[in-house]
Order: structure tokens, then C-alpha cells, then sequence
């Protein structure tokens, strides 16, 4: 089943789309933040003027025939009336305008001498205006990674959409909170390769941005589209990758899915299927499915001006639930595309009597269709009339293109690394300027003067880590590329007794450990962490018991490091116990005392470290050590003068 | 397409236009700019009058504008053949948003989209007056200019609903900024609709506006414009047409049902009622201000509600709530009181700490008739401009007062500072806005004899501008 990516000339394309670290977003003072709780709403409907609809697409032509209404949830924390379209756009964020210049000269991209912001058009409501703000900063460029130089074709700074929370076919909700933060997109012109060499592209791409350390970190801070296309195939846009295991995974099966599609075309070519006889003949079969049993059909039927269309396929008999590889249908596709008319999915002739569908059903469909050959298919679908009319057409369209192989479209990718069908690929971006920003000149000073805040190699950056932190490269490596590389800097500067190596690995090869076992990492805020090491650094726990407070905080069994610290039984000694065992130690060790005196402390609290770590507070420890030498030392000396020395 | 001005380089100067024009290039080809380190194809863009000299923009194939610096060029190429050399180079196929767009063997209009239902009766007359705000406009994606689109399938094609309710007549009666307006504007505009109502052929009369001064025009027609036998409704656009999100068509579908729908006429403001894009306010002309730089709901019924509310298909009057008496739709159209013209000696002053009294006297200098004050709380102004309001009142000019507190009464009785301006013989004006005021002073100076019908005609309640109870 594995396919030689070089055999089938993969193309893969990456489009990075990375959020800044800023205090406000890219055209009003806002912070950049998430918010879970939202104050005001609003609704709005968009309607495409003129021809912000391109003049041939049916997709959105039926978003707007669909004349959803959109909810806006807003927070006065992280919106103004600007996310709200009801005030124009402040003047580009300086900071944001800065990071995009400083990534352009890093991929050595040509940067433009005026810059313009544009207007891209985006009708699903998930910008307020009904378009997304865009500024090209920089063409061409390149970006070596491991002796291959990719080239770059653009970057452009932009802002971020607003949050997607729901939508139920009517109404879509939308949270303002990430709309308009601010975001940088690399175009990488296509590269041919492995998956995995092409991850490493994207993972280089994604350190260079991280060495500016002025890019967002986390989860869904950087997103990847991917344009996958195969010999004898389409482009294929893959949109919204967030992970690069996921990546990888994503590549695979469009190389699969892709692979299988033009096999099948092969298949139908060869029995010469003549494209025009493709849905020759559509008949209502509503009242044949009437008295189906099917729990898909009653649910179908229940919804108003319901109805259920059969389509005849001519020559498509067993084709439409062959699978070249495994789950690589046509049959999973067109269920896939009727979804985004807002339908369940098909059946179709390959798979039925099935789902609760008689053969008598069946055949009562055949006759209504006249299909009598075995090479003749048909699929039904069936909901509300005007998304069956819709979703007809597109089931035809996308049945004529399957003897082409690959259609061209809009995929998203799902978690586990596979894609589905998300909508036509769009005409040609529309565009036009946003004159509410005035243009940007860029002059060479800047340029000139930002060149030397250019992020240096990344081996340069890992060396010099590796350096101030006394870490392995590996580990520089591991930490850098972490979502708690920051937090880790942070912690390492702060902290005296705790080596940087110590922190680094839990963050990063224990943390992953637990990640892998199935616990959430998202518990563990910067906030927790802070607050394990500082303990561990003044000794209230021991070293052992890091991963295990993480643990309990990961499996919620504890909220707080306290909390997961008496589920440990890790109890802190009482100021009474701690004098005894700090009075048993120096009482042991008399001797040395006497000869070392004051000096004696090091040994003294090496040996009380070592009895009460994880008990006690380190610092706690050493004034009281400190404190009952100093009173001990006293006493022998009086008790030296007093009663003179009997030999 | 059109002819194109031979050296159509619009916005571009010294340098850059010379460029452009040593290779033949115009506005809207397709060029190929080589500079030191790079090559741009795309199509030349016209450039903003207040932008510098020293860019050429193109747009490039990805949609993306991008400036040249001029220093760099080495060599502008113009392409002979830019369908081939740009394949996909926006709006070299311009297609009109109403054209078809075919799918597979049907044929779908955004139109029929959005209803079926139409066209099947005789549907009331309306006529729509353009007067500049672009309530419908179109997107030239070559050159990235935006018009307005006014001819009856344009509107059609930007708001289809619209022929649920009427059937539209748009004319094009001027093409300026609102604020750009003067008093003879809006003598052409009542002349204009004077004419449309005498024709007895509508049911209602629509004027598109820009919003800045929406206002005064309405309240300039309240007055201009008397026993209308049908309403006549202003309408704007906070967001401007060209972009999807535009109030507009709201606004328009609004002002259309009321137009069509009300059984009370005059002169009315139909715009959003709140932020979201669910209820149209229906303000009466001379109650109405413009309370809010940029929102869609800024404009707002002042003491009191709006006359009517449009939600969805609904009309609901509000009359009652008001408080206010309006009158009914006639078909008589011999009824209806024109006067016109516009006097523009008058002059509106803000009170505040600090302010100059000698504004006072520069303005009776400057000749003006009538000086409408904008005092602070119930209607006063500081002792210090009493010697200059004295003067102009001594002198023939008619001193009026208002309140910048924007929503109440103006009661000079209650205090000293009032009673003392009274008797200077300042006249108060009851609950008129300072903008109504204003412009019914320019109406009265223009349609009365002397100071005295004009001083009359101010505190005549005409067109609502004064209420007689406001609503808690
Ligand atoms: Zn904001």
C-alpha cells in the first residue's frame, strides 16, 4: 500500500500562518487575548456585493442563498468597536508591521517599497466586514533547509478571523476575541519530497519564526495550509494543519486519497464512461422511501419541504464504493460534499439494500430510473429541496470530475490527520483596497536598521543556548522547540539552586512522557510551573516529586500544587519537629563542630538537606542551622572558660 | 468597456507620471516593472490625489497591491496581450453581479435566490433620489474604484428584496460628499421631489444621502416641504456599500416598506436602530441627529422614540409613544405648501467657558440675520456676552436660544442668567434641536417679510421641530 512519493511526483506547497506576540492586534489597540466569557453579542448578515462572488461559484453563491444569520460574542477585554465593524480601522499595529519586515529579511524576501493594505473577501462571517485585511510585505525569497534551498514566494501580514463556537445551519457564532490579531503568512513554492522531509521544512520554518521571539507559541498559534497535488492530478488545498505529526499524516493520506482517485478515473476511462450521461436523469423517489423503516430517511423526511432525489449514473456500477485503498471511495466523497449543502450524506447503488433500504426499494428506483445494466449506478439524497437541488448539482459535478481523477478543492484536515471536503476551491481571491489605511512607505534606513535585529542561524541560536543554559544540543533543541520554551527561560533565570538542564528535560521529555499516557498538559499553566520549581528551589519538595505532582494535576486529581502535594502526602514538617531535627543534627555532630566551627555549616546543611528535603524550606533550614550553631557555638565556648580544662 | 483616456495616469505626478507616460502606459494595462532586484506584472492602479510621487502601484496577479518605488525601476514593459500574459488578472472578465451564473445545466440568479415570489402583481411606485451617498454602489475590481450604482437594475441587483415591496425608480439628482451640501442643494432636492409628488405616481419618495448632514436635509424638507401627501424617507449608510457588511441595503429595505407601508407622511430618516442587523428606526426629519461618528445606529430620535421600527417585514408605529401628530397619507396632492428657498444669514454658536462675545458682534457685522445660540443646560450663556447680545438685538438681529445638551427643554425662567436674556430679548426655542433651529432660521429669513414674521415663524410649531410633551 505505500506509495513512492517520487514515483507519483508529490508536490507539496506549505503556507505558514503564524500569530505575533503583541499587546494589540493589527488595526485597533485591543489585547490579543482568548477570552471564554463574552459580554455583548450582535447579529449581522453579510451579503456579497457586486461580484465578491467570482463569476462562477456556486459555493458561494449558496452561502449567500443560505442567508445565515451570524451571532457575534464579544468582551469588552478583547474587542472595540472596530472588531465590531462599526469604526474604521486604526493604523497599522507598528510592532506587528516590524515582526513581518524582520521575518521578510530573514528569508532574504524582497521587501515591497509601499505597502498596501487590501480587502479579501470572506463571506462566512467570520470577518465582521465581510473581508479579511491583508498587506503583501515581501515577494520571493528562500529557506535552507538541510542543504535544500525552498524558495518563498510571499509574505504577508494579516489579521486573524474571529473564533468559530457554533453553528447550527442557521445561525453561525462567532467569538471577536481572535479576530483581527495579528498574523504573518509564508508562502513556500511547492517542493517535492517525502512527508517527512517536508515536515522538517515546516519545522525549520516554524524555528526561524520562533528565533524572532516575537511569534506566539501554543496551540493554534501557527496553522498550516498545504497545497498537495500528485501527477496527473489537481491541486489540493488542505487547510487549518496544526501539528506536524499531523502534517505528515495529512500528506500521507492525500497521497492516498489522491492516488486512489486517479485510479479509479483510469478504471472509468477504461470502460469509457461518457461524461455527459452522468446524472442523465434525476427522479424524485420520495414516495418510494416513504414507508422506509430507514432511520436516516425518517430523520431526513421529518424536516420541511423534504424530499429525496435518485440520480442515475451511468457507468459508474461498482465504482462508486470501489476502494483502491482502504476507505477511499467516491461514495465517502460525494457524503463528504453534500454536507456542505447542509445535508446527512448519500446512498448509493454500490451499498444498498443496506442502512435499512429494501431490495425492493431498490429496485422500485432502478425502474424509476430505467437502469437495468449492472454498469449503472445511481445515489440518492434526500432533506430540504432547495439543499437537494443544490447538493444535485454538485453530486453531478463532482461525478464528471471523477474521470478527471482529483477534483481541485478546499479540504480541512482533521485532528487525526486525515481531510475531508470543506468547500469548491474558491476563483481567484477578490480583492480590492482598504481605503480606510493609508499606504506604507518603506525606506531602505528601516530595512537597514532592522537588519541587524535579523534572527541569526538556527544553529547559531541552539549553540548559544545550549551555552547559557549548560545544556546538550539535543536538549537546547527540544526545549526551543516546546510550547514552554518561554516559561522555561523564565523559570531558568529565576531560580538558583535548580539546574536549567533539570527544568529543560522535565518540560520537555517528562512532560511529553505524560502527554503520551493520555493526560492534558493544558492544566499545566506557566503559573503552576512557576510555582513547582520555586518550591523545588527552596526546597519544600524534592526533585522526585516534580513529575509526580504533575501527574496529579494532569489526571485532575489535584488543582492546585498544594492540593497535589497532600495527595502525595508530602507534608511539610512543623516549625517544632524541624528544631529537633535540626538540634539531633548538630548534637551528632559535635565533633566536627568543635574543629570547624562556623565553617562547619556547609557539611552541616548538606546533611540537613538531605535528611528534611521536600519537607522543609531550604532557606528555613539554613537561618535556623545558622541560628542554633551560632547559640551552640556560644555555650561550648562559655562552658570552656568556666570550668578550666581538666586534662 | 469604455474608451480610455489616452493619458488617463490619474493621482500619478512628476516622476512617476513621466515614467508612465514615456512607455504609453494608462491606468487599468497590463505592465511588466523591472526593478533592481525583481520583476512586478500586474495592472497599473490608479493612485489617491494625496499619495506621494514617488510609487508606481500595480496590482498583482494574486490580487495584492504593491508600490514601486520609482528610484528602482529600471524598465516599464506594457503588455499587448494581458489576457494571456495574466491569466488571472481580476475583472478582465467584469462580470455583472446579475448575470447568471451557470452551474452544470441550470442557471441560477442571486435575484431569484432570494425569492420567488415577485413581479407576480403590480408592485407601488417609489422613486428614489440619488444625491450622492452610495447606497448601492459597484467595485471596479481592475482598478479598484468604487461608484455608485443608481440605474433601477443596479439597486435591483444589489438589494433584490426590494422588488418584494416596490417597484423602484432611481434618478440621479446630484453627486456630492454630504458635507459638501450647501442650502441650495437642498432647493434643487425639494424642487425634485415637489415634481415627483405632483406626478401623483408614487406611493413614496426615497432620498439617498450621505449621512454626515443627513439630518439637516431633513429637517431643510420638513420645513421646505409641507402637507406632503406622501412620506418621504432619507436614507444612508454608515458602512459604505461596497463592502459586504454595508448597512445599506438594511437601511433601504427599511425605508422602503415605510415608504410603501405608512399611513403617516412627512419627512423621515430610516437607519439602523441598533448595532445588529435586525430593526430600521424610522426618525421623524426634524427629530432626528446624528449621535455617533461611525456606527450603524447613530443617527437617533431626539426626546422621544422613532416614529416607526422595521423588523423584518414588520412595520411598527410608534406614534402613540411619541406623542407627537403627524399627518395622514392623502392622495389629494393640491395640498402640498412649497417653500424652497434658503437663507443663509444665519449662523449657529456653541456657548462654552472661555467663548468670546465678540463672535456675537463679528457676526451681526458679517451681516447675519439671525444668530441661533448653543447655550449650556436650559438655555444660558455667560453674563459676559450680554453687551454684545444687547447690540445685535438693538441692531435688528434675531437672537435665538437652544441647548447643547442636545436632548430637552430650553427654560429660561428658572434661573437668573435666563430671566436677564430674556430681557435682553433673546428668543427661546423650546426642545428644537440647535441644527433644526439653524436650519428652519435659513428657511423662515428666506419665506418671511421682517424680523417679525420670521421671529413668528420660529416659534410656529411647523414640522414637529418643537414637542409639545417629551416622553419619560
Ligand atoms: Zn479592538
Amino acid at each position: 500500500m505505500a506509495i513512492d512519493p517520487v514515483v507519483i511526483n508529490l508536490k507539496v506547497g506549505i503556507e505558514i500562518h503564524q500569530q505575533l506576540a503583541t499587546n494589540c492586534k493589527l488595526f485597533c489597540s485591543c489585547r490579543s487575548k482568548e477570552i471564554e466569557k463574552y459580554g455583548a453579542t450582535f447579529v449581522r448578515k453579510l451579503r456579497p456585493t457586486q461580484s465578491e462572488l467570482g463569476s462562477y461559484d456556486p459555493a458561494a453563491l449558496f452561502e449567500f442563498k443560505k442567508m445565515r444569520t451570524i451571532k457575534y460574542y464579544a468582551s469588552a477585554a478583547s474587542s472595540c468597536l472596530v472588531e465590531a465593524d462599526e469604526e474604521p480601522p486604526h493604523d497599522v499595529d507598528s510592532g506587528s508591521l516590524e515582526t513581518a519586515l524582520i521575518i521578510s529579511l530573514a528569508l532574504h524576501s524582497d521587501i515591497g517599497d509601499e505597502l498596501h493594505v487590501m480587502r479579501k473577501f470572506v463571506i462566512d462571517g467570520s470577518n465582521t466586514g465581510g473581508f479579511q485585511r491583508t498587506i503583501l510585505v515581501a515577494n520571493g525569497g528562500y529557506l535552507d533547509v538541510n542543504e535544500k534551498r525552498v524558495k518563498v514566494q510571499s509574505i504577508c501580514l494579516e489579521e486573524d478571523a474571529a473564533k468559530l463556537i457554533s453553528d447550527d445551519g442557521t445561525i453561525r457564532e462567532y467569538g471577536l476575541d481572535r479576530l483581527g490579531v495579528p498574523l504573518v503568512e509564508i508562502a513556500l513554492e511547492p517542493v517535492t519530497g517525502t512527508p517527512e522531509e517536508i515536515m522538517r521544512i515546516a519545522l525549520s520554518l516554524g524555528r526561524l519564526l520562533r528565533a524572532s521571539k516575537r511569534v506566539a507559541r501554543g496551540l493554534g498559534s501557527i496553522r498550516q495550509d498545504v497545497n498537495i497535488s500528485i501527477d496527473n492530478g489537481a491541486v489540493v488545498e488542505v487547510k487549518g494543519v496544526q501539528r506536524l505529526d499531523q502534517l505528515v499524516k495529512v500528506i500521507q493520506y492525500e497521497m492516498l486519497r489522491q492516488h486512489g482517485l486517479i485510479t479509479i478515473a483510469q478504471k472509468l476511462r477504461n470502460r469509457k464512461v461518457v461524461e455527459k450521461e452522468i446524472g442523465d436523469r434525476i427522479e424524485d423517489v420520495t414516495d418510494i422511501l416513504t414507508k422506509s423503516p430507514s432511520k436516516v430517511v425518517i430523520n431526513a423526511l421529518q424536516e420541511n419541504n423534504s424530499i429525496f432525489k435518485a440520480i442515475r449514473i451511468r457507468g459508474f456500477g461498482g465504482m462508486i464504493g470501489f476502494e483502491p485503498y482502504p476507505d477511499i471511495r467516491i461514495g465517502k466523497q460525494l457524503s463528504e460534499l453534500v454536507r456542505f449543502y447542509g445535508l446527512g450524506g448519500v446512498f448509493h447503488s454500490d451499498e444498498l439494500p443496506r442502512y435499512g433500504i429494501s431490495s425492493e426499494e431498490v429496485q422500485a428506483i432502478k425502474n424509476k430510473l430505467c437502469i437495468d445494466a449492472e454498469m449503472d449506478a445511481f445515489v440518492i439524497v434526500g432533506g430540504q429541496n432547495l439543499k437537494v437541488d443544490f447538493a444535485i448539482e454538485a453530486i453531478i459535478q463532482r461525478l464528471k470530475m471523477a474521470l478527471n481523477g482529483v477534483p481541485p478543492e478546499t479540504r480541512a484536515a482533521t485532528f487525526d490527520g486525515k481531510t475531508v471536503f470543506s468547500r469548491p476551491r474558491p476563483g481567484a481571491a477578490r480583492m480590492y483596497p482598504e481605503t480606510d489605511v493609508p499606504t506604507i512607505p518603506i525606506n531602505s534606513s528601516r530595512i537597514a536598521s532592522l537588519s541587524e535585529i535579523v534572527p541569526k542561524s538556527m544553529d547559531d541560536i541552539l549553540n548559544s543556548l545550549a551555552k547559557k543554559y549548560s545544556l546538550n544540543k539535543k536538549l537546547a533543541e527540544q526545549i526551543f522547540d516546546s510550547d514552554y520554551f518561554g516559561i522555561f527561560e523564565e523559570i531558568a533565570g529565576s531560580v538558583k539552586e535548580v539546574r536549567p538542564t533539570f527544568i529543560a528535560s522535565k518540560l520537555t521529555e517528562d512532560l511529553i512522557n505524560l502527554e503520551r499516557r493520555g493526560l492534558d498538559p493544558a492544566v499545566i499553566s506557566d503559573e503552576i510551573l512557576f510555582d513547582v520549581f520555586k518550591r523545588l528551589d527552596n526546597g519544600t519538595i524534592a526533585k522526585e516529586s516534580v513529575i509526580s505532582i504533575f501527574e496529579k494535576l494532569m489526571n485532575k486529581e489535584a488543582e492546585t500544587v498544594e492540593e497535589a502535594k497532600m495527595a502525595l502526602g508530602i507534608t511539610a514538617i512543623s516549625d517544632q519537629e524541624l528544631d529537633t531535627a535540626i538540634e539531633k543534627i548538630l548534637k551528632e555532630n559535635t565533633p566536627i563542630i568543635i574543629e570547624k566551627r562556623l565553617g562547619a555549616i556547609g557539611i552541616l546543611m548538606g546533611k540537613s538537606m538531605a535528611l528534611l528535603r521536600g519537607r522543609a524550606d531550604g532557606h528555613k533550614i539554613n537561618s535556623k542551622l545558622q541560628q542554633k550553631l551560632e547559640y551552640m557555638l556560644m555555650k561550648v565556648n562559655s562552658s570552656d572558660t568556666s570550668p578550666p580544662a581538666s586534662a | 468597456m469604455s474608451v480610455r483616456d489616452k493619458d488617463n495616469l490619474t493621482g500619478y505626478k512628476e516622476k512617476s507620471a513621466e515614467l508612465l507616460r514615456k512607455q504609453r502606459v494608462a491606468v487599468g494595462d497590463t505592465i511588466t516593472i523591472k526593478t533592481s532586484e525583481n520583476e512586478f506584472t500586474g495592472i497599473l492602479m490608479t493612485r489617491y490625489e494625496s499619495a506621494d510621487k514617488n510609487h508606481i502601484v500595480i496590482k498583482l496577479r494574486s490580487g495584492y497591491n504593491v508600490g514601486i518605488g520609482t528610484d528602482k525601476v529600471r524598465s516599464i514593459t506594457k503588455l499587448t496581450d494581458p489576457t494571456r500574459d495574466v491569466p488571472d488578472a481580476p475583472a478582465t472578465k467584469n462580470v455583472a453581479f446579475v448575470d447568471s451564473f451557470k452551474q452544470g445545466s441550470k442557471e441560477f440568479k442571486i435575484s431569484q435566490s432570494i425569492n420567488q415570489n415577485f413581479r407576480s402583481k403590480e408592485q407601488p411606485k417609489i422613486a428614489l433620489l440619488g444625491t450622492g451617498g452610495t447606497i448601492a454602489s459597484k467595485v471596479d475590481y481592475r482598478t479598484g474604484g468604487v461608484s455608485a450604482a443608481l440605474s433601477a437594475s443596479e439597486i435591483y441587483a444589489s438589494v433584490p428584496e426590494l422588488e418584494n415591496y416596490a417597484s423602484i425608480e432611481p434618478e440621479v439628482l446630484l453627486n456630492e460628499y454630504s458635507e459638501n451640501l450647501k442650502p441650495a442643494d437642498w432647493t434643487i432636492i425639494a424642487h425634485k421631489i415637489k415634481e415627483k409628488v405632483a406626478s401623483g405616481k408614487y406611493q413614496g419618495i426615497i432620498v439617498s444621502h450621505g449621512t454626515d448632514t443627513m439630518h439637516y436635509t431633513a429637517a431643510a424638507l420638513s420645513f421646505a416641504l409641507q402637507n406632503l401627501p406622501i412620506p418621504v424617507v432619507l436614507v444612508g449608510a454608515q458602512r459604505s456599500s461596497d463592502r459586504p457588511s454595508s448597512d445599506a441595503a438594511l437601511n433601504l429595505i427599511g425605508a422602503t416598506i415605510f415608504a410603501v407601508r405608512s399611513e403617516l407622511t412627512g419627512v423621515f430618516v430610516s437607519m439602523h436602530a441598533t448595532t445588529s442587523d435586525d430593526v430600521i428606526a424610522c426618525h421623524l426629519g426634524t427629530r432626528v441627529r446624528k449621535n455617533h461618528t461611525s456606527r450603524r445606529d447613530a443617527f437617533e430620535s431626539i426626546d422621544g422614540v422613532p416614529i416607526a421600527l422595521i423588523r423584518g417585514e414588520i412595520l411598527e408605529m410608534q406614534l402613540e409613544q411619541t406623542g407627537l401628530k403627524l399627518k395622514k397619507r392623502t392622495n389629494n396632492t393640491n395640498g402640498l405648501l412649497v417653500g424652497p428657498e434658503f437663507d443663509s444669514r444665519a449662523v449657529l454658536l456653541k456657548y462654552y467657558p472661555g467663548f468670546n462675545p465678540e463672535f456675537i458682534s463679528h457676526a451681526v457685522a458679517a451681516g447675519y440675520k439671525a444668530i441661533i445660540l448653543e447655550g449650556t443646560g436650559l438655555g444660558h450663556v455667560s453674563k459676559d456676552c450680554f453687551p454684545q447680545i444687547r447690540n445685535a438685538v438693538e441692531s435688528g438681529a434675531l437672537v435665538f436660544m437652544t441647548s447643547q445638551c442636545i436632548w430637552g427643554r430650553t427654560r429660561m425662567t428658572v434661573y437668573e442668567t435666563g430671566r436677564d436674556l430674556l430681557d435682553i430679548g433673546v428668543i427661546p426655542l423650546s426642545d428644537m434641536m440647535a441644527e433644526t433651529a439653524t436650519v428652519k432660521a435659513m428657511w423662515a429669513l428666506a419665506n418671511s417679510k421682517d424680523a417679525k414674521s420670521t421671529t413668528k415663524l420660529m416659534q410656529e410649531n411647523i414640522a414637529n421641530e418643537m414637542s409639545m410633551a417629551i416622553p419619560i
